[in-house]
C-alpha cells in the first residue's frame, strides 16, 4: 500500500524535476548559473493559470490532443515498475498495452498538430510518426530479450528480474540492450541528437514544432505529459542499466530516485557535448539501434 | 434432414424427406441452421422484386427491408451457432446430378465467418439507400441492388457448402456478382480496366480451385468434402492440393503477390460494395484455405511457415503501399492487404503450433487470427462507408484535395476517427485485442521454445503497427483536419441518417469489442477448439493466461481519465481568458490553405524509407537562367511488385506467345493440316 502511494506520488510529482536537472547540467556545461531546479514546476503552474489562444482552423481534435496524450501517459505510468518495486497494476501482456498506449498518445498529438493546418506542424507530425515507427521494433526486440531472460510476460517481472548478476552472466547482450534503449529513450523524448527541445522555430524540429499552436493549460498538459514520458521510459532504462538492489524497501526507493537523477544528468551531459544530427541521419541511427537490440536478442537466445 | 458428418459414406443412400424431418422433432441446431438458410435465401431473392417494379426506388426499399430482416435473422442464428459450439446440423439435397448430393452444413468455423458477413450485408444494404439512391441512378440501381443480395447469398453459400462442386458454383456466383457490382459505374474507363483485371485475376484463382477439387475427388472418390482430419499430409497430392488452395483462395484473399487486382477493384467499386468486398469477401478466401487445411490430419511443416512468411510480407508491403497512396479508397484497399497479412500471420502461427504439437501456440495463433478476422470485418466496412460519405460530400477520392472536413461533417469525423484508431490496433478499440493474442503467441514462443524464430513476429507486428499509425494519421489528418484545400471540400455536407446509422453501429461494435475483449474471445473459442482439436484444458489455460478483465479495467480507466482531464480542462478554459487568432505561420504574413502539408508530403519521408515496396517517380522541372519558364512538378508513387516483377513477367510471356500467335492466321486448310499432323504424330507415338 505504501509502495503504491510512493509509486503514484513519484509518477505525479517527480517528472518535471528531471527537466530541471537536465537544464541545470546544461547550464553548468555552458558556464551559466541556470534556472533553478524547480523551474519546470513554476512554468507548469504559470501555464495552468494562463489564458489560451486558439487558431481559427482548429476543432475539438486540437483540444482533445493534449488531454488524451496526458491520460494515456498516466495509464502507461501505472504499468511500469520503479526500481525494484513492482508496478501497482501488473498482468500478462501489459508490456503490449504499454507500447500501444504511447501509440495512442502519438496519434492524438500528431492529429492535434495537423488540426492547425500549419505546414510546420505538419512537418513535425510527419517526422514524429516516421521516427517512432522505426523505434517500435527496437522496443519489442528488447522486450523479447527481457521476456526470455525472466521467463515472464509482465513488465514488472521482466524489469525487476534484472540484477547486478545478470551483468556478469549476460554482459554483452545487456550492453547492447542498454545502448539500444538509450538511443530509443533519446529519440522517443525528442532529445539531442534527434531533436533540440530548446528551439521552437526551425524546419528541423520534431516535437516542439508540433505543439507550436498550443497555449495556456493545454500547453501545460503537453509539457507535463512529455516530462512524464521521459520519466517512464527513463525508469525502464534505469531498471536495466543500473539494477542495484539494497534489500530494504525504502532503500530501493532511494536507489531509484538517485538513479533517475543520474539519468537526468547523463542526458544533460549528452545534450551539452553533442550537436543535433542532420535529419537524414536520424533514420540510420534508429535502424542501427534496432539492429543492436536484435543482436542483444540473438545473444540471449543463443 | 440432419445428419452427423462422421458417416459421410452413408449419405448417398439417403434421401431428403422433409416430413420425416418434421416428425423426428427439431433440435436447437436445426432451428439455427434453418435460420441461416432462410437468411441466405432472403438475401438471394432480395433484389428480385426490384427487377419487376417499374417505379424507381420501391425495389431498393423492398430489397433493403428484406436484407435487414435477413441480416437480423442470420446474425442472430450465426452468433448462436458459434456460441453453442455444437457443430453441423446439416442439410442434404439428393439430386441426380453427376457430382453427387448437394450438402450444406454449419460448424462453428462456418458460423464464425457468417456472423460478420450477415452483419455487414445488412448494414451496407441500408447504407446503399442513401449512397446510391434510385432517383439519382435510375439505370444502375436495379442491377446494383440485385447483385448485392446475390453476392451476400453466394458468399454465405461458399461458407456453408460441403461439396466441392457446390462450393465452386457458389464461388463463381460470388465472383461474378462482385464483378457486376464493381463495374456499376461502367462508363468510366478506370472502372472498366479495374473490372477486367479483377475478372482475369479471379478466374486464374478459380482455375487453381478446379485443380484443387479435381485432386480431392481423385483422392476421396467423391466431390463431397472429406471428413475433417482424414487425409494424410504425406500423400503425393497433398502438396498440390495445398498449393492450389493457397493460389486459388489466396488470390481472393489478396495476399502478396496475388493482390494486384485488389487496390483498383476496391477503389472503383461503389463504397458499400468496397466495404463488402474488403470486409467480407477477402475473408471468404481465408476461409477456403482454413477449410482445406482442415481436411488433413496434420498440416505439413512447410505450410505453416509459408503462410507465416506470406502473411509477414503481405502485412509489411501492404501497409507500406497504403502509406504512399493518395486515393482514399485505394489506401484502404492496400491496408486490407496488410490486415489479411496479419490474419495469415496468426494462421501460420497456429499451423506451426498444430504441426509441432505445441497446443498453446496453436490456440494463441488461431485466436488472434479469428479475432482479427472479426475485427477487420467491423472497422474496414466502417472506414469504407466513411470514405463513401466523404466522396459523397466532396465528389473526389483524392485526399490531397480535401481538408478541414471535420467542421463540415461533424458526425462522420469521430466515426472515421474510431475506425482509424481501431485499424491501427490502438486501445481502447477492438483492433488491439486481436494483435494482443498474436503478440502473446510470439512472446510465449520466445520464452518456451529452444529456437524461438516465431518471436520475430512481435517486432514485425510492431513495425507494421507503426506504419499503420503513419498511414491513418495521414488519412484522417489530411481529410478532416486543417483547412479545406479545394472548393469542393469547403462546401461538403453531412451525409443522411441512412449512411450515418450503419457507420455508428460499426463504430459502437468496435468500441464495445475493444473494451470487452471477452466478448470476442467468447465468439472465437468454440471455433478455435473444434478446428485445432484442442482439449478444453488448453483453451482454459489460454484464457486464464490472458487477463482480459485487466485490459478492460485499464481501458475503462483510460476512458474515465480522458473524461476527467477533459472536464477539468474545459472548466479551466471557461474561467480563463480565451482568444482566437490565425494559425501561427512562423512570421509568414499571407499563409494559404495550399501551404498545408498534404497527405503526400506527410508520407514522403516514410515512402523513401520503404523504397523496396514503393517506387517514387518524380518528374521535376529543370530550372535554368534567372527567369525560368513555367514548369510542372509531378510526384507519383507506384507499386514495386506490380511494376518491377509482374508486368515484366507478363510482358515476357506475351512476347513468347506472340510467336505462337503466328500459327493462328485464320486459314482453314492449314488448320486442317494441323489436325492431321497432330493425329498422325499421336498415332505414330502410340505404336
Amino acid at each position: 500500500m505504501i509502495d503504491t502511494i510512493i509509486h503514484f506520488s513519484l509518477i505525479l510529482l517527480m517528472p518535471p524535476l528531471l527537466l530541471g536537472i537536465i537544464g541545470k547540467t546544461k547550464a553548468a556545461f555552458a558556464g551559466r548559473v541556470g534556472a533553478p531546479f524547480l523551474q519546470p514546476y513554476y512554468d507548469l503552474v504559470k501555464l495552468l493559470q494562463k489564458g489560451s489562444v486558439f487558431s481559427e482552423t482548429t476543432t475539438w481534435v486540437f483540444r482533445a490532443g493534449p488531454v488524451v496524450t496526458l491520460a494515456a501517459t498516466l495509464v502507461a505510468a501505472t504499468l511500469v515498475p520503479l526500481g525494484n518495486h513492482s508496478a501497482p497494476i501488473s498482468f500478462t501482456g501489459d508490456m503490449i498495452l504499454f507500447a500501444y498506449l504511447f501509440g495512442l498518445s502519438r496519434f492524438f498529438t500528431t492529429a492535434a498538430a495537423l488540426d492547425t493546418g500549419s505546414s510546420f506542424e505538419g512537418m513535425g507530425a510527419a517526422r514524429e510518426v516516421t521516427f517512432s515507427c522505426l523505434v517500435e521494433p527496437t522496443l519489442f526486440f528488447a522486450l523479447i530479450s527481457l521476456a526470455r531472460m525472466s521467463k515472464s510476460l509482465t513488465l514488472s517481472t521482466m524489469l525487476t528480474y534484472t540484477s547486478p548478476g545478470i551483468w556478469i552472466t549476460a554482459g554483452a547482450s545487456m550492453l547492447l540492450l542498454v545502448g539500444a534503449l538509450f538511443i530509443t529513450l533519446l529519440a522517443e523524448n525528442c532529445r539531442i541528437p534527434f531533436d533540440d527541445p530548446n528551439t521552437h522555430l526551425e524546419l528541423t524540429m520534431i516535437h516542439e514544432v508540433m505543439v507550436l499552436d498550443h497555449s495556456g493549460p493545454a500547453f501545460g498538459y503537453i509539457l507535463y505529459g512529455a516530462a512524464m514520458k521521459l520519466f517512464v521510459l527513463g525508469a525502464i532504462f534505469m531498471n536495466i542499466a543500473l539494477p542495484a538492489r539494497t534489500g530494504s524497501s525504502l532503500g530501493d526507493w532511494g536507489v531509484f530516485v538517485v538513479g533517475m537523477i543520474l539519468l537526468a544528468v547523463l542526458i544533460g551531459v549528452v545534450e551539452s557535448i553533442m550537436a543535433r544530427l542532420r535529419l537524414i541521419r536520424i533514420p540510420q541511427l534508429l535502424i542501427a539501434a534496432t539492429i543492436l537490440s536484435a543482436f542483444a536478442m540473438l545473444l540471449i537466445l543463443r | 434432414m440432419s445428419y452427423d458428418t462422421s458417416f459421410h459414406s452413408d449419405i448417398y443412400g439417403m434421401h431428403t424427406h422433409t416430413e420425416s424431418f418434421m416428425a423426428a422433432g427439431w433440435q436447437t441446431t436445426d432451428y439455427l441452421f434453418a435460420g441461416m438458410v432462410a437468411s441466405v435465401v432472403l438475401f438471394g431473392i432480395s433484389g428480385l422484386p426490384g427487377l419487376f417494379i417499374k417505379k424507381p426506388g420501391w425495389g431498393q426499399l423492398i430489397a433493403t427491408g428484406i436484407c435487414v430482416i435477413a441480416a437480423l435473422l442470420g446474425t442472430g442464428t450465426a452468433v448462436q451457432t458459434v456460441v453453442t459450439g455444437s457443430s453441423t446440423a446439416g442439410y442434404l439435397i439428393d439430386w441426380h446430378l453427376p457430382f453427387g448430393p448437394c450438402e450444406f452444413s454449419a460448424d462453428p468455423l462456418s458460423a464464425l465467418f457468417l456472423t460478420p458477413l450477415f452483419l455487414a450485408s445488412g448494414c451496407c444494404a441500408v447504407y446503399a439507400v442513401a449512397y446510391w439512391p434510385a432517383r439519382e441512378h435510375p439505370g444502375s440501381e436495379k442491377k446494383l441492388t440485385f447483385f448485392f443480395g446475390l453476392l451476400s447469398a453466394a458468399m454465405a453459400l461458399v461458407v456453408l457448402a460441403r461439396n466441392g462442386v457446390v462450393l465452386l458454383i457458389a464461388w463463381e456466383i460470388m465472383a461474378l456478382s462482385a464483378f457486376f457490382l464493381l463495374t456499376t459505374d461502367q462508363r468510366d474507363p478506370d472502372v472498366q480496366r479495374a473490372g477486367m483485371v479483377y475478372l482475369i485475376a479471379t478466374h486464374i484463382g478459380t482455375m487453381a480451385l478446379f485443380i484443387l477439387f479435381a485432386m480431392l475427388r481423385g483422392t476421396t472418390a467423391s466431390f463431397a468434402f472429406p471428413v475433417p482430419h482424414s487425409l494424410s499430409p504425406d500423400l503425393g497430392v497433398a502438396t498440390v492440393i495445398l498449393v492450389t488452395a493457397l493460389i486459388g483462395f489466396g488470390a481472393k484473399a489478396g495476399i502478396m503477390p496475388l493482390h494486384i487486382w485488389l487496390p483498383s477493384a476496391h477503389a472503383n467499386a461503389p463504397s458499400h460494395v468496397s466495404a463488402m468486398m474488403s470486409g467480407v469477401m477477402l475473408k471468404i478466401g481465408v476461409y477456403g484455405i482454413i477449410r482445406t487445411v482442415s481436411f488433413f490430419s496434420l498440416p505439413p511443416a512447410w505450410l505453416g511457415w509459408l503462410i507465416l512468411c506470406l502473411g509477414g510480407v503481405s502485412a509489411l508491403s501492404g501497409i507500406a503501399l497504403a502509406s504512399a497512396q493518395r486515393d482514399i479508397k485505394r489506401l484502404l484497399a492496400c491496408s486490407s492487404i496488410e490486415n489479411i497479412g496479419i490474419v495469415f500471420i496468426g494462421l501460420g502461427m497456429a499451423l506451426i503450433g498444430i504441426q509441432t504439437n505445441t497446443p498453446l501456440l496453436a490456440a494463441f495463433g488461431l485466436t488472434g487470427c479469428f479475432i482479427h478476422i472479426l475485427n477487420h470485418a467491423l472497422f474496414k466496412p466502417l472506414l469504407f462507408l466513411g470514405a463513401g460519405a466523404i466522396i459523397h460530400a466532396t465528389g473526389t477520392r483524392e485526399i490531397d484535395r480535401m481538408g478541414g472536413l471535420s467542421r463540415r461533417l461533424p458526425r462522420t469525423a469521430p466515426l472515421f476517427l474510431a475506425g482509424s484508431l481501431a485499424i491501427c490496433g490502438l486501445p481502447p478499440l477492438n483492433g488491439f485485442i486481436g494483435e494482443l493474442f498474436l503478440y502473446l503467441g510470439a512472446f510465449n514462443d520466445a520464452i518456451s521454445s529452444p529456437l524461438p524464430a516465431l518471436a520475430l513476429v512481435a517486432p514485425l507486428l510492431a513495425l507494421v503497427g507503426g506504419i499503420a499509425v503513419i498511414t491513418f494519421i495521414k488519412l484522417f489528418g489530411t481529410i478532416f483536419l486543417g483547412s479545406p484545400r479545394s472548393p469542393e471540400a469547403a462546401h461538403a455536407h453531412e451525409p443522411p441518417l441512412a449512411m450515418l446509422a450503419p457507420m455508428s453501429l460499426f463504430a459502437l461494435f468496435c468500441l464495445i469489442a475493444g473494451i470487452c475483449g471477452q466478448l470476442l474471445l467468447r465468439l472465437v473459442t468454440p471455433a478455435v477448439a473444434s478446428y485445432a482439436q484442442l482439449p478444453p484444458a488448453i483453451i482454459d489455460r489460454m484464457e486464464s493466461s490472458v487477463p482480459l478483465a485487466s485490459f478492460t479495467l485499464l481501458n475503462l480507466s483510460l476512458l474515465l481519465l480522458i473524461l476527467a482531464i477533459g472536464l477539468f480542462y474545459t472548466r479551466q478554459t471557461v474561467k480563463l481568458p480565451c482568444a482566437t487568432a490565425a494559425t501561427w505561420g512562423c512570421g509568414y504574413l499571407a499563409p494559404t490553405a495550399r501551404m498545408q502539408y498534404t497527405g503526400t508530403s506527410f508520407a514522403e519521408m516514410a515512402s523513401n524509407l520503404f523504397a523496396p515496396f514503393v517506387t517514387v517517380s518524380r518528374s521535376g522541372p529543370s530550372l535554368s537562367g534567372p527567369l525560368p519558364a513555367a514548369a510542372r512538378f509531378c510526384y507519383a508513387t507506384t507499386e514495386s511488385i506490380l511494376d518491377r516483377v509482374l508486368i515484366p513477367v507478363f510482358q515476357a510471356i506475351g512476347l513468347a506467345f506472340s510467336y505462337l500467335r503466328r500459327m493462328q492466321h485464320g486459314q482453314m486448310h492449314l488448320y486442317m493440316l494441323y489436325i492431321f499432323a497432330t493425329l498422325f504424330v499421336l498415332m505414330m507415338w502410340r505404336h
